[in-house]
């Protein structure tokens, strides 16, 4: 039996950036809150300083930042066909640990999604037609729009110092910015960062093939920066260790850089790491949520009651603890009843290698951080005419490559053997004037009534619960959006100069080894109608009100872009609607 | 005239009523006049065990030039605290350095610079301490060897060192002048650390605030010196500091974050800008030290040092940003006399102050690991001469020494 | 390494333990935490006599080593930028045996989108795979093991391993090679603090400058070759003051 602890008014599972978000929001309103966080505390100058933090070993290869599948994984297939098997070292997707989650190793992309994304079933029906649809795709929208949810992208900017360059000013397009983006009421809290070499040539093909390049915005700064809350972030140094590495200079936004530090400070807050949350308590009428079990280092499991459960882990681990507490029914693909593990979606990324004249072309490729890039959206969401192409969605394309690390950044042209004297000088020869960005296509990818979670019938974790269980392949759809896309994206890297481009789209099966982002979404979405979603446009739990499930679990399909703004945006969204409405009258915020 | 009025006002304060009121425990602008000098005088710092939770009981281990005193409880307990004394014995020490039944304090109870404040101010602060939990602590302050246990021997120190008395006041300067004079000079006793001592731990007077290596840290020039005092630093910049932990300059570590966060943040605007105006008043020395040549080969190793590991934060040119990392060019935390602050900070890291106006409490990760004693002193020798910087080079053998050091320090 | 035993140290302390009523867990209240030496830095691979090889493996892994990585009249191989000995600090280590890896059975093939399902470690791995490759070479060459036959002899093996053309006895060959190609190319390219890339002879064949984190001089510095040269995790020649001091 857990020992049982004093209540609390809030407990957060998990200390990422929507736990952080959620934190700060809600002991500004007077609750009393605890954060309990599976990975240890980390923080800059003693986990990743400038001195260490460059090591490419350590962080990417070894993925020491990371979760541990030792402590947590799930399984994998294709289909129901196949026995699913447990993903045993990551590689599609790498899941975050420890304090500031996720947002210690990203890159700080730091996109808005497009109006349409959020209506995208209602759109797309309305300009294809439902018939223009593939059967088994499952898109819906999201009971939120892109205007509601505006001013808490402005904040989520303005809290990490974003650098970039307007597009869409209330209204008003902005030269040099994206003009496909949603309108924006402010500009972007900094300017865009600097660009390298091969970043500014493929900002001047595009332009020379009619396109509208702009910078990435960037949650790694351009210059200084000082919060609201009074945070100071530095500068970027273009390092070229972001992804996968935590940020030596405060310069990255991450919880620690522009949350953490006003956080701790508040005396009703409180966080306990190492520490993982084994299940959601409910009472008797499993309607209203009590608290959480956790189990501390040693194993020994703690009860933590609390007034309202803030599910903020993951996104898969969000849905596996709701299974696993027995909250919502669980999907089933049969009869498409259920909603917890439905619409499972990752993201489709491609490339294309530009190998470029090694006398004429030095890209320092190694000079970049982790969202620098000059990108183009003409081919984004339904930014183009679908209708005779075949497929739906789209995604940002870009020279948007975030460094030069040897061990992972030094392509070969093909038919170079794997090793010996030749493959020797291939690296050589190309390492300095090759451009390569692993996700210069960031597509979309749209959801499934085949791709989804359960629980594995055979792998158990350290505490013998019953792994999560996902089965996904890639359809047609994506695959052809895929080809379009990096056929679009080739051209503009042939333009650049390249003497050869080597072709990467996406191909099927979905593969569980090829790193394809971490963009892993669904399983708990959102939506304005209970028949169809987990949890209701304020991420509350339509089966337990005093349960709110965020990140990239809620989303009901991918967009083509990176989804932390959006995450961090319905984070604020909803704290605002439990300070404003939900402590007054605890309840649903929407009736059913 | 008027101006002598103004400043005697200013100084008095609350004087009149603070001397019928003390023992009014309703008296709410006292008590409460009491916990505001209490802060300034950052009773708390030396009087409550970090981490306790016990505000005010003691035990705090404080470092004197001689061995380790505790500091004692000074909570209203009648046994083991405070609670029984009377006014006079109160003051009697913290402005004679006398303690209860005559028993001499040690110096490291600032009774030295205590002595110049008011016996209302003074009162004011005990009026405070009353309402404080009372807590059960004994505490045996004296941990001194011999001869420094004998109490009796302070009664020789203080023959030497110390001028008991109040501060008069300057005419010739401003009323804010003197505010800041009053609480440089007594409560906020910044010599304490700043002043250098003499061999026998007491002020070394021809010194005031040029400096001191105090609990292993140096506490530095805080005089208007240009190089290695305030000189460079505005009374708006002081004023940042002190409030904030963090100016355009400088970041708070160590000792005097701890200042910072409990004591100087939470001071009036008003009593930070006399502190401010009063040391830019205080003169520097001469200029001491020409650069080492740039083809020095310490210069050659330090300059490579720093572009590879220290400019990601300090910046190529050593000018620092703003709130986050300290400068270094023009800076006079690195041009100072003594090095040990810097050896220090290298080899160990520091957490700056976190404070409401500053509350990134952004860190410096330790090269111990990484840069042997010729490299930390190859690099600090660069930062001291460089950018026009100038001050003597750091030895091995220096940076050898304070490595030893700090591998013996608990903190 | 005091700041690490000190991290430890704090760790170990940070337990609070707040009654019986109250969880054991580190808990982050007030303040963010800090103490003075933390730090939590790489571990050197430490110069010496293998880890982990036998000497006569290990011999045989730098042959192979130099083979996927022959030197060149500008850029060492893979024996003398110290691939093997990389490769042997790291089968001494975490990697080796796979910690952290999820590792619980029941172990069964998958299709290759299911990614690794061996229960095999690559410290067994290569302790295998070199002794077969031990007795495949001597039975094959006169007795002689892989690191003394000819140059050409040593590409056909390893050619024969890539393709699956050559079965090592009781291991996959074709595993191996992938494994052991893998961890050579790393060790060429790694930073120097963990034995290969020695000199940053990897690095400065390709151009890159190393473990640097400021480029901000740089960045629309277009075309320029880079001027700096590279260094490691723990710096490089410049670092070190002239004798004479």
């Amino acid at each position: 039996m857990p020992r049982k602890l004093p209540g609390k008014d809030v407990v957060i599972i998990g200390l990422g950036w929507t736990g952080s978000i959620l934190a700060h929001e809600l002991t500004a309103a007077g609750l009393d809150v605890v954060a309990i966080e599976r990975g240890p505390w980390r923080d800059t100058a003693t986990d990743f300083p400038p001195s260490y933090a460059p090591d490419e070993l350590r962080y990417r290869l070894h993925h020491e930042l990371f979760l541990r599948p030792a402590q947590s994984t799930l399984t994998f297939r294709n289909n129901p066909s196949q026995t699913a098997l447990p993903i045993r070292t990551w590689g599609a997707f790498m899941l975050g640990n420890g304090a500031g989650g996720a947002g210690v190793h990203w890159n700080a992309e730091t996109w808005r999604f497009l109006p349409t994304d959020f209506t995208l079933r209602s759109h797309l029906t309305q300009r294809y037609g439902a018939a223009f649809l593939p059967e088994d795709m499952t898109i819906q929208d999201w009971g939120v729009t892109y205007d509601e949810l505006e001013p808490y992208y402005d904040r989520f900017e303005h809290l990490c110092g974003t650098s970039g360059t307007a597009g869409n000013l209330r209204g008003v397009i902005q030269e040099g910015g994206n003009p496909f983006e949603g309108p924006r009421s402010r500009a972007y809290p900094t300017p865009a960062q600097k660009q390298p070499f091969s970043h500014t040539l493929f900002a001047q093909a595009a332009r020379e093939m009619g396109y509208k390049p702009f910078p990435q915005p960037s949650g790694n700064l351009s210059q200084a920066y000082t919060n609201p809350l009074g945070v100071t972030l530095g500068p970027c140094t273009y390092c070229g260790f972001c992804e996968w590495f935590g940020c030596g200079n405060y310069s990255k936004a991450s919880p620690q850089t522009t949350i953490l530090p006003v956080l701790v400070r508040q005396p009703n807050f409180e966080a306990r790491t190492e520490c993982e949350v084994t299940r959601i308590l409910l009472d008797s009428t499993g309607k209203r949520a009590t608290g959480v079990v956790y189990a501390d280092t040693s194993g020994e499991e703690w009860e933590q009651p609390a007034d309202i459960v803030l599910l903020c882990a993951f996104s898969i681990f969000n849905v596996w603890l709701l299974m696993l507490s027995g909250i919502g029914e669980r999907y089933d693909p049969q009869t498409g009843r259920g909603h917890i593990g439905r619409n499972f979606s990752h993201q489709t990324v491609s490339s294309a290698i530009g190998f470029f004249d090694r006398r004429k072309f030095n890209f320092n490729p190694f000079i970049a951080s982790g969202a620098i890039g000059m990108c183009i959206d003409e081919f984004n969401g339904d930014n183009f005419d679908h209708s005779k192409l075949g497929f739906v969605g789209g995604g940002y394309m870009g020279q948007v490559q975030s460094n030069g690390r040897p061990m992972e950044t030094t392509p070969v042209p093909p038919g170079t053997p794997l090793w010996g004297p030749e493959w020797k000088r291939a690296i050589r020869d190309n390492y300095l004037s090759t451009v390569f960005a692993g996700a210069g296509v960031h597509g979309s990818c749209y959801s499934y009534r085949g791709n989804y979670l359960d629980l594995d019938p055979t792998y158990r974790d350290r505490f013998g619960r019953p792994l999560l269980r996902l089965t996904m392949d890639l359809h047609e759809n994506e695959l052809k959006m895929s080809a379009f896309l990096t056929d679009r994206y080739a051209e503009i890297i042939q333009r650049m100069g390249a003497t050869q481009v080597v072709k990467q789209p996406r191909k099927g099966p979905y593969s569980i080894v090829d790193y394809q982002t971490s963009h892993i979404c669904g399983g708990a979405i959102m939506g304005s109608d209970p028949g169809s979603s987990a949890v209701n446009p304020w991420l509350q739990s339509w089966d337990v009100p005093n349960l709110f499930v965020f990140g990239m679990s809620a989303f009901p399909q991918n967009a083509g872009y990176n989804p932390t703004n959006t995450v961090a945006a319905l984070a604020f969204r909803t704290a605002e609607a439990i300070r404003t409405q939900y402590l007054k009258n605890p309840g649903p915020l929407v009736h059913a | 005239m008027r101006s002598g009025v103004l400043l005697a006002a200013a100084v008095l304060g609350l004087a009149i009523t603070a001397a019928r009121a003390a023992q009014d425990k309703q008296n709410f602008t006292i008590i409460e006049r009491g916990r505001y000098l209490a802060l300034l005088g950052d009773c708390a710092a030396c009087h409550t065990e970090p981490g306790s939770g016990q505000a005010f009981a003691g035990g705090r281990p404080i470092e004197t030039p001689f061995g380790t005193v505790l500091a004692p409880n000074i909570t209203p307990d009648r046994d083991t605290g405070i609670g029984a004394w009377t006014d006079d014995e109160f003051v009697d020490a913290l402005q004679k350095g006398v303690g209860r039944g005559g028993v001499h304090l040690y110096p490291a109870m600032p009774y030295t610079y205590y002595t110049r404040a008011t016996r209302e101010d003074v009162l004011a602060i005990r009026a405070y301490l009353a309402t404080v939990a009372p807590v059960r602590h004994a505490v045996v302050s004296n941990q001194l060897p011999f001869p420094f246990d004998i109490r009796a021997s302070m009664l020789a120190w203080n023959r030497l060192f110390f001028s008991p008395g109040r501060l008069a006041p300057t005419p010739a300067k401003s009323a804010e002048w003197n505010r800041g004079a009053y609480l440089v000079e007594g409560l906020a006793h910044c010599g304490m650390c700043h002043t250098p001592k003499n061999f026998l731990g007491g002020d070394e007077t021809s010194q005031h605030l040029k400096g001191n290596v105090v609990q292993g840290w140096y506490a530095p020039d805080i005089t208007d010196d240009a190089r290695r005092g305030l000189g460079g630093w505005s009374v708006d910049d002081i004023v940042a500091y002190l409030r904030s932990g963090h100016n355009r300059i400088a970041a708070a570590s160590g000792p005097m974050a701890e200042e910072v966060t409990r004591s100087s943040a939470q001071m009036d605007e008003s009593d930070l800008r006399a502190i401010a105006v009063y040391l830019k008043d205080q003169p520097g020395g001469e200029e001491h030290a020409a650069p080492l040549a740039v083809d020095d080969a310490r210069m050659r190793t330090g300059s490579a040092i720093y572009a590879d590991e220290c400019s990601a934060c300090h910046t190529p040119n050593g000018g620092g940003i703003a709130g986050l990392f300290p400068a270094l060019n023009g800076a006079p935390a690195v041009q100072s006399a003594d090095p040990t602050s810097l050896i220090r900070v290298v080899l160990q890291g520091a957490q700056s102050a976190a404070t409401p106006a500053a509350p990134t409490g952004p860190a410096m990760p330790q090269f111990a690991w990484l840069l042997d004693n010729a490299k930390v002193a190859s690099v600090i020798t660069y930062i001291r001469n460089a950018w026009g910087n100038a001050a003597p080079p750091v030895s091995i053998e220096r940076v050898a020494a304070e490595r030893h050091r700090l591998s013996r320090r608990a903190d | 390494m005091a700041g690490i035993a000190r991290r430890r140290l704090l760790t170990t302390t940070a337990w609070l333990l707040c009654g019986a009523a109250s969880a054991r867990a580190m808990t982050v209240k007030g303040a963010l935490p800090w103490a003075p030496g933390e730090a939590d830095p790489p571990q050197p691979a430490r110069p010496g006599p293998w880890v982990f090889f036998t000497p006569e493996e290990g011999a045989d892994v730098e042959a192979l080593a130099d083979r996927l990585i022959p030197p060149d009249p500008d850029t060492p191989g893979g024996r003398d930028s110290g691939c093997a000995v990389f490769i042997d600090r790291q089968l001494a280590g975490a990697y080796g045996s796979y910690q952290g890896y999820y590792m619980r059975p029941p172990f069964q093939d998958g299709s290759k989108e299911q990614g690794m399902q061996s229960p095999v470690t690559p410290a067994q791995r290569y302790r295998a795979a070199l002794a077969a490759l031990d007795k495949h070479c001597r039975a094959a060459f006169a007795g002689k093991p892989f690191a003394q036959i000819p140059d050409d002899q040593k590409d056909a093996i390893i050619r024969g391993l890539e393709s699956s053309s050559l079965q090592l006895d009781g291991s996959s060959g074709r595993a191996f090679f992938e494994l052991l190609l893998k961890d050579t190319q790393h060790g060429f390219l790694a930073d120097p603090i963990y034995g290969g890339n020695r000199d940053m002879a990897g690095w400065k064949m390709i151009g890159f400058p190393g473990a640097r984190y400021d480029y901000r001089d740089w960045v629309e510095r277009h075309n320029e070759p880079y001027p700096r040269p590279p260094m490691g995790i723990e710096g490089r020649p410049a670092w070190t003051p002239p004798r004479s001091q």
